[in-house]
């Protein structure tokens, strides 16, 4: 339903708020417009939906992706002076093919990514989370991959030989001795990805989406007026994010006292 | 006719393209039941030598025989000959992440397809033996050195192995540990436990080594009972070594 004229501009604040004494009336209105004309708050539990979607499947693509890459990259470095065969041509093959992968996504930005993908590869698409999402993960892949790497190589070598003197293969090491203890190590800076990766989802305005920080610039445009929109939209980034430190600080001590 | 478990034919090991030679054809054979300890001046390459017996450290010529199979060769399964040899390390590495009881189980669980209380009962009859049945739920941050590495050895134990391999196991520990450690491994000795071990604790050689073998520059110098290499070593360099540890 698209709102006439008179409804779009409004010259004056209601009632409730004019009664109110009266150095509350100029922020009663551009509260009044900002939020409450139109329905507007609805548009930020849109966005605020949109974000959290948008971050929590780019998150799920970007560790799958981070976890895979990381291990191709790992067992290549290891492992290939002692391979030879199909084998050792195939893990080759795949490590080049992660190399390009990560020197091309850490070295564009990811708000081109997203409108290459959004406007170029996936043109017909009109589902803009899923295709945002998938930039999104792509792109913190590379990041993930690179932290996950960093954690497998903290681990110490003797793990890997303690793991294969019992008849674990290297596979069965690195799933159930090494992986386990290089995530651990790592929950800290992935837990600062997660937090990185949720801001820079409010890029995903440049394909019309409408997330958090868009909420807040259209209806800031409408209202002629940018103050309360924005704030709105930065106070609602700065808890999540808050949110979401205290969470992993908590599964941090967690984790860490199951050692004690 | 011996009944030889592990066979080591003209082992060699080059690092750098051969310019350093860590082996240099090394021929020793183990029997069943058989507690063979091997020292050196550090740099000789018994750990190389040891290591090279379950192929931690993949030799770069030569061949290792293990119940008779050549494990070198590609078509072998190492994993599978793994298994039968446990292997203690200097630096324990045990598993951090997990409890003492998870450590030993996980191994027997996953390759043997134990159950786990068949695999928990085993451990936990295990961990009485050495004397830290209490310690069962504990993570190994929590114990001493000493504590770690007899540990250690259990875990190993864990998976029935037909050869135990000790690559130093009191190097790292402090010395009023080191006591309860070989006190460990004696008593596997007297079990009949075939052992391969290699040490600077002389005392534990001289007492229950069944053979020693000295190693200097990659090979063996000479190897004989613990009586004729301690009071009577034929070879100079054997006698140059004793000198200075003894």
């Amino acid at each position: 339903m698209k709102p006439s004229a008179s409804q779009t501009w409004p010259l004056e604040a209601p009632d409730w708020i004019l009664n109110g004494p009266e150095w509350l009336n100029d922020l009663g209105y551009d509260f009044y417009k900002s939020f409450v004309f139109d329905d507007r708050y609805q548009m930020y539990i849109k966005g605020l939906g949109n974000t959290l979607l948008l971050t929590l499947l780019a998150l799920l693509i970007g560790v799958a992706l981070g976890v895979v890459i990381s291990l191709i990259r790992v067992s290549w470095d290891k492992n290939h002076t002692e391979m030879q065969g199909p084998g050792r041509f195939f893990l080759g093959f795949f490590n080049a093919l992660a190399k390009v992968y990560l020197t091309v996504i850490r070295g564009t930005p990811a708000v081109v990514q997203l409108m290459i993908m959004y406007f170029v590869i996936f043109a017909s698409s009109r589902n803009k989370v899923m295709v945002a999402a998938l930039s999104f993960g792509i792109n913190s892949g590379a990041y993930v991959a690179e932290i996950i790497r960093g954690g497998i190589m903290s681990i110490d070598g003797g793990q890997m030989e303690a793991g294969r003197s019992l008849g674990f293969g290297y596979v069965a090491t690195m799933r159930y001795i090494i992986l386990p203890q290089a995530f651990k190590a790592v929950l800290p800076t992935l837990a600062n990805e997660f937090i990185v990766l949720l801001k820079e989802t409010a890029v995903a305005g440049y394909v019309g989406l409408t997330d958090v920080t868009y909420a807040g610039n259209i209806i800031g445009g409408n209202c002629y007026d940018y103050l309360f929109p924005l704030l709105m939209s930065a106070l609602i980034y700065l808890i999540l994010v808050m949110f979401f430190t205290f969470l992993v600080g908590k599964l941090e001590r967690r984790l860490r006292s199951s050692e004690r | 006719m011996s009944a030889d478990i592990i066979q080591a034919i003209n082992l060699e090991k080059h690092f750098d393209g051969g310019d350093i030679k860590a082996l240099n054809g090394v021929n020793a054979s183990v029997k069943k039941g058989e507690v063979v300890v091997v020292i050196g001046p550090s740099g000789s390459g018994k750990s190389t030598f040891l290591r090279c017996l379950n192929l931690l450290e993949v030799p770069t010529g030569g061949a290792v025989l293990f119940e008779g199979v050549d494990i070198t060769d590609k078509k072998a399964d190492i994993n599978l000959h793994r298994q039968k040899m446990g292997m203690v390390f200097q630096h324990f590495n045990l598993f951090p992440h997990m409890t003492i009881l998870k450590n030993m189980t996980l191994a027997p669980m996953k390759l043997l397809r134990k159950s786990q209380a068949e695999a928990e009962e085993k451990a936990k009859a295990l961990l009485e033996r050495v004397g830290l049945g209490d310690r069962a739920n504990a993570y190994p941050s929590q114990l001493s050195g000493g504590q770690k590495q007899r540990i250690a050895i259990v875990r190993a134990l864990c998976m029935d192995p037909e050869v135990m391999l000790f690559d130093e196991p009191t190097s790292a520990l402090d010395p009023e540990m080191v006591g309860e450690v070989l006190e460990v491994m004696k008593e596997l000795a007297r079990e009949g436990m075939t052992m391969v071990v290699v040490t600077h604790e002389m005392g534990f050689a001289r007492e229950m080594a069944d053979r020693v073998v000295f190693m200097a520059d990659g090979k063996i110098v000479e190897e004989g009972t613990p009586e004729k290499i301690f009071s009577s070593p034929e070879q100079a360099r054997t006698r140059e070594f004793l000198a200075k540890v003894l």
